[in-house]
Order: structure tokens, then C-alpha cells, then sequence
């Protein structure tokens, strides 16, 4: 392993810690955090607050034949039991998937997972609540569970969603993209065709905070206070206004700080809509966290992509066509969180970073007895099951060819000349200079000693593996015209006002779980204003402080609403270029921006400051004539264009032959996400999805037994790296600005989970090279990589 | 049953049910919400705290079994407005991301530097490998904790760290 101690220090006090706009800048939420100041949802205590329990299915599929809560009613401390029949005569038994499916909110005909809610209590303290869940005895009729994905489309298959009327088998959904014939025709011409099997495994993103909230409804005002775990308030408020029948207004969604989401905090669970009916009934606050099996075993996976991949070339290495069928586990309900057009989320960009000929790809989803999700986990909405098909197919083709897989990367990259490309499947790449970002991880891995010591070590009966992987990422959903989630377009709104005596604040429509919003987007309008970023104020996470936006997902936060925060304080400068003309007495044509004041042209010693014009603007001298005082803009940025950052990734690992453990000696990131804003940021960033990428490819996995029960349900269980499993990250970049975004960034957030999962396992299957293996499937832990060596392997399910 | 201990050089005494987990007694009666509670299993250490100066994880630890000993928490590191120097090298060195692990493993790092002033990488890695971080990759939280070995002797100057928030 490549210690810290072997590269140099990076420069951490004298550095550019006090940019006006962007650059390496510390963060401005930090202080809080390490005093133990934050406010996460579980450190709020209101007065009066009660705490709510979830009554959870212990078996995968079963009919609910009787539920028993006297005893429970009975308990002391005790303020309310409600059971799905409860919320159903309030109509609230069942709620809206983001992905337009429904969900029960509590079980009223049948269980569908191990897991799913049943019931809840509420009750004076926690303790209390959990105690009295054991006092309700419900009585099962068992059903046979569908738990193999594979047969969960057979005749005669248990029926999961059987609540659907006409609805006789567990079909999801059907969606293809590409062109099927000319597909096939390329490849029945082929000189060479690869095909591999490929599962990408249930994961989970078990954020360090599990989901939570505290519902305070206000029976007087009717109005809602809810604080929750959510990486979307406002998309969050309109469901709850459309699900629970509140009007909009009444609504106050307050995303505190979040411990971290990945995604998993992006639906809207029951628990949540279970806390709002648990104050409405109680007339108190209330509130619910998850424990960490909860999390696990009934909040959003992600992945769960049964995958045939196949890959067409020309003898010399050419790619010709890649094809791919999916089948994909929607769990019990799809709960995909995805623009509504893209069931298979942006899992069309399978062709990877490669200009190929034709493409074609069908995915058919099913329901099975399992907790539904999908798409969660950094994954940008499926690209890193995209990214994982590709890059593995063409390492598949290269060991085919025998030809170095940097090599035939090299051939059939799209070139910097091509861009804006359209690819096979109609996604239009904006930018890249994949060569670049190749030849400089290349550079940082030292590519040819490493394959020359592979040799070296293999002689020696070693087995030392290197893998290469290369990612296009398409993010910041999205162009109104093409996604909507529910109906609600993707765009975000931004508010910037600037204070008389030249502090600003910012209101942005996204939250962070950890991104650092409060330091990037001050930074932003830095950039653009001239006002220090420590004078401007980032809020949000509140739906009534906050224009509407749809949230922190998908890496879509500085492409989207880092676009509106770049462009509101664009039309606050043109008004700031007006009253400057006044206050200087000339034409606005003959004012120039430097940042931070506007200059007469030829005059350069003439100028006022942002913070003179701010003050003018408020003030009670003349305001050119026509024009409104204040200092202030809103904006909501519709993006004309997804963004899409890349990045070459190259992983070495060693893997003991006496036990099969992998352990990853270095990992090189390069990673192009346009237009920087704050270097220290990104690196964190990619250091955190890097992580993620070692868990997803060698240990992490939610598996089922054949009843159903999930065998992940516990940190014990579910593996996460641990400072001991991950080596010290060699990370770079280079810059390709976005063409079309006004900063030219891209965003950055989960390039590193998409596209570290397929080096990694790349590095694996060149390790056991002189065993013959071709592929192990994902996660490769010590007993599936030494089954893959006794020419044994198998998927994981 | 009555328990009473120091929390962070306070006394207090405060009667609470057998089974109450010492982080539910921080967080819930003594409202230091600073340690976190984030799984069911004692892997997570989000809520680490020091135990007569070790590092314990308090969801494993019955409240009752702290009576009698010190405790101290994330709250219980700033003296006087000053920072702690792992606390300031984790916002040098950008430690932490969404901050839930970090009371937890500010609370390590301070234990682990008190008994060995001058850890090594390997060390520094087996310190905190009881305790999750899901944001930053633990690269950054090393060279956190070993800015805070190397400014050992120093003292922030002032309350807020400039950079931050001036």
C-alpha cells in the first residue's frame, strides 16, 4: 500500500484559503461540526415531542390475516397505535412512488418484504415506543416469496403486486434504447464478439445518519413543520400537499443537516408520511428515526442489474457495437428515483466514453419480495451499472484481442475533435479530452513499470493485478423538456440579495448532505460579484426560505443550480452596472467589470465598489431614472443540457493466493469535471466515492435468503470500508469546461462510485490472469474470488 | 436508579432506567447532541466518546456503568474558545464532509494523540478503524489528525478559525 508518508504533504496553511470566488477554500460549515454543533434530525427537541416506532413484516410475503394492538394501546406511555386499516379510512394507506408506482405506506392486504411497515406506536420517549411494538401480535398467512430475480418472471411465478387489478404476473416494465437491427446487423458481420454475464449486486448506501423526521403539524394554523431526511424539500413538500391532501402552503419542508445521503434520502417512506399522521392524530410533534437495520433493510438499494453484455469488434480493435439485456429487481413497489421518461434511469449511456457504430440495449424490470429502491447510491441514475457493463466488456474484448486494455481504450475513444458527440443512443456529450485525462493517470500510475513489475511478481507466483477504467458521466438533471419527476420539471431557482452594506445572502433551491454548498455557492457569487465569500450567506434546506428546485441528487447540484446561482448573480451585476452609471456619471457602454467594482473605460482610477453600489442602491441618493431600489435578483435555470464529466481511473491490487483477499495497493484518479470550483471539495468528493467503489466491488452486498429474509441487515453484516481496507488515493484532474453551462462546470459528486467498481474488478480479473479467469462477479471477497480461482465462479445470486 | 458522573468536568446526577445506553443519557437528558447514534451494532463509532480518557463507544456502555467516571465529549473538546488542535485540523484538512462521524473520531484522535504524540500513518489508521466514515475516504481525516500531531503546542489565536468565517 502506498503510504502517505511516501508522497508529499500537500500545502495546507499556505495556500489560497481567502479566495474571492474559486479556488482552495476551507469550509464554512466545518466550525459547527467539530464543536458537535450541528443539527442533524435526531438532536431536535420540541416541546410535547413524542416518539414514533415501526412495526415491521418479519417474513418476505405473507397475507395479513389479523392485528391484535390492545395490549399495545394499553402500555402507559403510550399516545396512539395505527395500523394500515387505520390510515386507510383516511385514505393514506398507500402513497405515490416517485417512479409513479404506489407504495404502501403501512401493509393493509399483505407484506411484500421483509421489513415493510405494518404498524407504528407512538409514545412519550423512544424506549417506549420500541417496547410497546412488541405488545401487537399480528397473524400471518404465509405466501411462497418471489426471490430469485431470474424466475420471478415464470408462469405460474407467486404474484407480488396482486393488489393491481388484471394483474396475473410480476412484469415491471419493458424500455429499450438504440437501434436493435442495425445492432444485430454489425454484429452478425463482426470479426470478433465477446458476450459476459454480468450481475451488478444490491447495495445499499447506508448514509452514517439513518432516515428520520419530526412532523410538527399545527392542528390551529393547519400548517405542517416537517423535518426530515431529505435530499429534495421542496419536491418533497408538493408530494406530501398531493399525497396527504394538505395544501401546498400549509407545508414547510426543513432539510436540517444531513449525515450523508447517496442518495437513499431522496424517496419519501412511509416512515415519513407515518410521522405526519402520528402528530395529526397526537396534535404533538413527533418523531421518527430509523435504526440502522431499517435503514438497511427497508430504505433504498440500489443496483440489482442481472446484465448480458456483448461487445462487437474488428480483429484489430475497432469496437464496432456493444449490445446489452438487463433484467432489473424492482423490489416490491418501484421506487426508482429517476426522471418519470428514464425507468432504467440514464443507463443508455452504456456505450461509455467510445465511438462505436451502432448500440442497442433492452432492460425488462420485475417485482420481486423484496424492499424496493433502485436507484440510489451515487450512481448518477444507473450510469455506474452503465459504466460497469462497458468497462468490463472492453476488458473482456482486449483480453480477447490480447491487447493491452489502455491500448484499445486509446483506439476507440471518442476524440476531443468530436465534441459536442452524439452518441448511438442519442445522448450529446458536451466536452471531453478523454486522451488527456487517460495519459495523465497513465503518467501518475507509471503504467509501464507497473506492467513490467506485473510481470516480474507473476514469475514469482504473485498475483498482482492492474485494472483501467474510463468514465463518461451524464448529470444535472435536466432539460425540462425531457425530465420531470412526477410532473415537476428539474429546473432550480436561486435568490441573491444583496445588503446595504455589501454582505450578501444566497437562497438556492438544493441542500447538502456534506457537499459544502455553504462554501461552494459563496464562492460562486464571489466569483461573480466580488464579494468575499465569508460576506455571503448560503440557506438552504427549507422550503419556506428557499425558492423551489428539485434537490441534491444525481450530481446535480452544480450543474443545475450551481448554474442558477452563477446566473442570478449575473442580473444582479447588470443592475449594479446601472446604478454604477449613475453614481459615476457616464454611460453604462463605458463601464468595464473588474471583479468586485465597475470601472470607467479609459479611467481606470474611477470606480465603484460592489459594496458602493450596494449601499447607493438602498440609500436615499438618485437611482437612475426608471429603476426600482434594492439589490436583488431571482432566477430559476432551466439547463439546455445534461453535463458530462470523465475521469480515468487505474487500480492495482494484490491478492493473496493462500487466501484469496484482495487488497488494493494504489487507486489513480483522474477525474475532469470542467471548471473547478473548490479544489479541496472535489478532492473530498472523489476520495468518498473512490471508498464506496472499494466497498461495491469487494464487500458490500444485501443478499436474500430463499424465504427472503435479508442476511445484510446489520453493519456487521454489511460490509463498509473501514480505513484499514483503503489505500492512500492518488487523485488529478484535468479541466474540460462544460460548453454550455454558464461557470463551465460539471459536477463531480459521484463520478468517483460510477467509475471505480469496474477498475477495481478489472485489477481482480488481471490478477487471476494465470488462472484463466475471464470475470469474477461483484462483490469479490476472499470465497468468491477463491472460487473463481478453482475455476469454480458463480453470481452472487 | 440514580447515576452520576463528569460530563466534560460537570457533575451531574440524573435518575435514569436500568438499560439507558450512556448515548442516550448524553443525548436525550443531557442534551450533548454532538455524539451521534448511527447503528445497532457497535461498527459505526459515530458515538465515540472518552471513558475516564479512553475512547469508548457509548452505545455499548450502560449509563449506569458510567457512573462514577469521567466522561468526556465533542463538547468537552474546546476549551476556553480555543480549538482543540484535532479539531482544527480537521477543518485545515478538510476531515469531514456531512460531519456525523466526526465527534467520534475527533474523540479518537484526541485519545490516540494524548498516549502517542506522534503517530504514524499505520497507527493513525488502526486508531480509527472501529469507526465509519462514508464521505471521505479517511485520506483527509489522516492528515487531519496528523496536522493536529505536528500544531500540538500551538493555539488558534482566536475562537473561530479566521478562514472559515472572517
Amino acid at each position: 500500500m502506498t503510504t502517505i508518508e511516501d508522497v508529499p504533504p500537500p500545502a495546507l496553511v499556505d495556500n489560497d484559503q481567502h479566495p474571492v470566488g474559486y479556488g482552495r477554500m476551507l469550509r464554512k460549515e466545518d466550525p459547527r461540526f467539530v464543536r458537535g454543533l450541528g443539527t442533524f434530525c435526531d438532536d431536535l427537541q420540541l416541546p410535547g415531542m413524542l416518539h414514533l416506532a415501526i412495526l415491521r413484516s418479519p417474513v418476505a410475503h405473507a397475507r395479513i390475516t389479523h392485528i391484535d394492538v390492545t395490549a399495545a394501546e394499553a402500555h402507559p406511555k403510550v399516545k396512539a397505535v395505527v395500523t394500515g386499516a387505520d390510515l386507510a379510512k383516511r385514505g393514506l394507506a398507500w402513497m405515490t412512488t416517485l417512479a409513479d408506482d404506489v407504495q404502501a405506506v403501512l401493509a393493509t392486504d399483505k407484506v411484500r418484504y421483509q421489513g415493510q411497515e405494518v404498524a407504528f406506536v407512538v409514545a412519550e420517549d423512544h424506549y417506549s415506543a420500541r417496547d410497546a411494538l412488541e405488545l401487537i401480535f399480528v397473524d400471518y398467512d404465509m405466501l411462497d416469496p418471489v426471490i430469485d430475480l431470474r424466475t420471478a418472471l415464470d408462469p405460474g411465478a407467486p404474484v407480488v403486486r396482486d393488489e393491481i387489478e388484471g394483474k396475473a404476473d410480476n412484469h415491471g416494465f419493458d424500455w429499450e434504447t438504440g437501434d436493435a437491427a442495425a445492432t444485430s446487423a454489425v454484429f452478425k458481420d463482426a470479426e470478433v464478439t465477446v458476450t459476459q454475464d454480468l450481475v451488478f449486486p444490491r447495495v445499499h448506501p447506508a448514509p452514517m445518519e439513518t432516515c428520520g423526521a419530526v412532523a410538527d403539524f399545527d392542528r390551529v394554523s393547519g400548517k405542517l413543520t416537517m423535518w426530515s431526511t431529505t435530499q429534495a424539500p421542496h419536491a418533497h413538500r408538493t408530494l406530501y400537499a398531493i399525497v396527504a391532501g394538505i395544501p401546498e402552503h400549509k407545508i414547510r419542508v426543513i432539510s436540517p443537516d444531513v449525515g450523508g445521503g447517496f442518495g437513499n434520502k431522496v424517496p419519501i417512506y412511509p416512515g415519513y408520511v407515518c410521522a405526519i399522521v402520528g402528530s395529526i392524530v397526537t396534535g404533538k410533534p413527533v418523531k421518527w428515526m430509523e435504526d440502522r437495520t431499517e435503514n438497511l433493510v427497508s430504505t433504498a438499494f440500489a443496483r440489482d442489474y442481472i446484465m448480458r453484455g456483448e461487445i462487437a469488434a474488428t480483429r484489430d480493435g475497432r469496437i464496432l457495437a456493444i449490445r446489452s439485456n438487463v433484467l432489473a429487481d424492482l423490489g416490491a413497489f418501484n421506487g426508482t428515483a429517476a426522471p418519470l421518461k428514464y425507468p432504467a434511469g440514464f443507463f443508455g449511456v452504456f456505450t461509455g466514453s467510445y465511438d462505436i457504430e451502432a448500440a442497442h440495449c433492452a432492460v425488462t424490470a420485475a417485482y420481486t419480495n423484496k424492499a424496493p429502491g433502485g436507484v440510489a447510491y451515487s450512481c448518477s441514475f444507473r450510469i455506474a451499472e452503465a459504466v460497469y457493463l462497458v468497462e468490463r466488456m472492453v476488458d473482456r474484448l482486449a483480453s480477447e484481442l490480447d491487447i493491452d486494455p489502455v491500448e484499445l481504450r486509446m483506439k476507440n475513444f471518442i476524440q476531443p475533435e468530436q465534441f459536442p458527440y452524439t452518441t448511438k443512443t442519442g445522448w450529446v456529450y458536451d466536452s471531453g479530452n478523454y486522451p488527456g485525462a487517460m495519459n495523465e493517470a497513465l503518467r501518475i500510475a507509471g503504467y509501464d513499470d507497473l506492467r513490467a513489475e506485473q510481470v516480474v511478481r507473476r514469475e514469482r507466483g504473485e498475483l498482482m493485478g492492474i485494472g483501467v477504467s474510463f468514465f463518461t458521466e451524464a448529470v444535472g438533471a435536466g432539460p425540462r423538456k425531457d425530465m420531470d419527476i412526477l410532473g415537476l420539471g428539474m429546473a432550480d431557482g436561486c435568490e441573491l440579495r444583496i445588503h446595504p452594506t455589501g454582505k450578501a445572502v444566497v437562497r438556492i433551491s438544493v441542500q447538502s448532505q456534506g457537499q459544502g454548498h455553504e462554501t461552494t455557492y459563496a464562492q460562486i457569487i464571489a466569483e461573480e460579484i466580488g464579494i468575499s465569500p465569508a460576506d455571503i450567506d448560503v440557506v438552504h434546506g427549507d422550503t419556506d426560505n428557499t425558492p423551489f428546485g428539485l434537490g441534491t441528487y444525481g450530481s446535480r447540484s452544480t450543474p443545475v443550480s450551481g448554474a442558477a446561482a452563477a446566473l442570478v448573480a449575473r442580473k444582479v451585476r447588470d443592475k449594479a452596472k446601472i446604478i454604477a452609471s449613475g453614481m459615476l456619471e457616464v454611460s453604462v457602454a463605458d463601464l468595464e467589470w473588474r471583479k468586485g467594482a465597475f470601472h470607467v473605460k479609459g479611467d481606470p482610477g474611477t470606480s465603484v465598489t460592489i459594496q458602493d453600489i450596494a449601499m447607493r442602491a438602498y440609500g436615499s441618493g438618485d437611482l437612475p431614472e426608471g429603476l426600482e431600489g434594492g439589490l436583488e435578483a431571482q432566477i430559476c435555470y432551466n439547463p439546455e443540457n445534461l453535463t458530462y464529466p470523465f475521469g480515468a481511473y487505474i487500480c492495482v491490487v494484490d491478492i493473496d493466493p493462500g487466501t484469496a483477499k484482495v487488497v488494493v495497493r494504489r487507486f489513480i484518479a483522474v477525474d475532469d469535471c470542467g471548471t473547478r470550483i473548490n479544489d479541496m471539495i472535489i478532492e473530498g468528493q472523489v476520495h468518498g466515492g473512490l471508498t464506496d467503489g472499494i466497498g461495491i466491488a469487494l464487500m458490500e452486498y444485501i443478499g436474500f435468503d430463499e424465504e427472503g429474509n435479508c442476511l445484510n441487515g446489520s453493519l456487521m453484516d454489511y460490509l463498509i470500508p473501514t480505513s484499514l481496507e483503503v489505500p492512500h488515493w492518488e487523485t488529478s484532474h484535468t479541466v474540460t469546461p462544460s460548453p454550455h453551462h454558464p461557470i463551465g462546470a460539471k459536477g463531480v459528486g459521484e463520478s468517483a462510485t460510477v467509475g471505480s467498481p469496474p477498475a477495481i474488478v478489472n485489477a481482480v480479473v488481471d490478477a487471476l490472469k494465470p488462472f484463466g479467469v475471464q470475470h469474477v462477479d461483484m462483490p469479490c471477497t476472499p470465497s468468491r474470488v477463491w472460487e473463481a480461482m478453482q475455476g469454480r465462479a458463480r453470481p452472487p445470486m | 436508579m440514580q447515576v452520576s458522573m463528569t460530563v466534560n468536568d460537570e457533575v451531574v446526577t440524573e435518575t435514569v432506567e436500568g438499560r439507558m445506553l450512556l448515548v442516550h443519557f448524553l443525548r436525550d437528558r443531557l442534551r450533548l447532541t454532538g455524539t451521534h447514534w448511527g447503528c445497532d451494532t457497535s461498527n459505526c463509532g459515530t458515538c465515540v466518546v472518552q471513558l475516564d480518557g479512553e475512547p469508548v463507544k457509548s452505545c455499548t456502555v450502560l449509563a449506569a456503568m458510567a457512573s462514577g467516571h469521567s466522561v468526556r465529549t465533542v463538547e468537552g473538546l474546546e476549551v476556553d474558545h480555543l480549538l482543540d488542535p484535532v479539531q482544527q485540523g480537521f477543518i485545515e484538512c478538510h476531515g469531514l464532509q456531512c460531519g456525523f462521524c466526526t465527534p467520534g473520531m475527533l474523540m479518537t484522535a484526541r485519545a490516540l494523540l494524548d498516549r502517542d504524540p506522534d503517530p504514524s500513518e499505520a497507527t493513525i489508521r488502526e486508531a480509527i478503524s472501529g469507526q465509519i466514515c462514508r464521505c471521505t475516504g479517511y485520506t483527509s481525516i489522516i492528515r487531519s489528525i496528523q496536522w493536529a500531531a505536528a500544531h500540538a503546542h500551538e493555539h488558534p489565536t482566536s475562537d473561530e478559525p479566521t478562514d472559515a468565517t472572517s
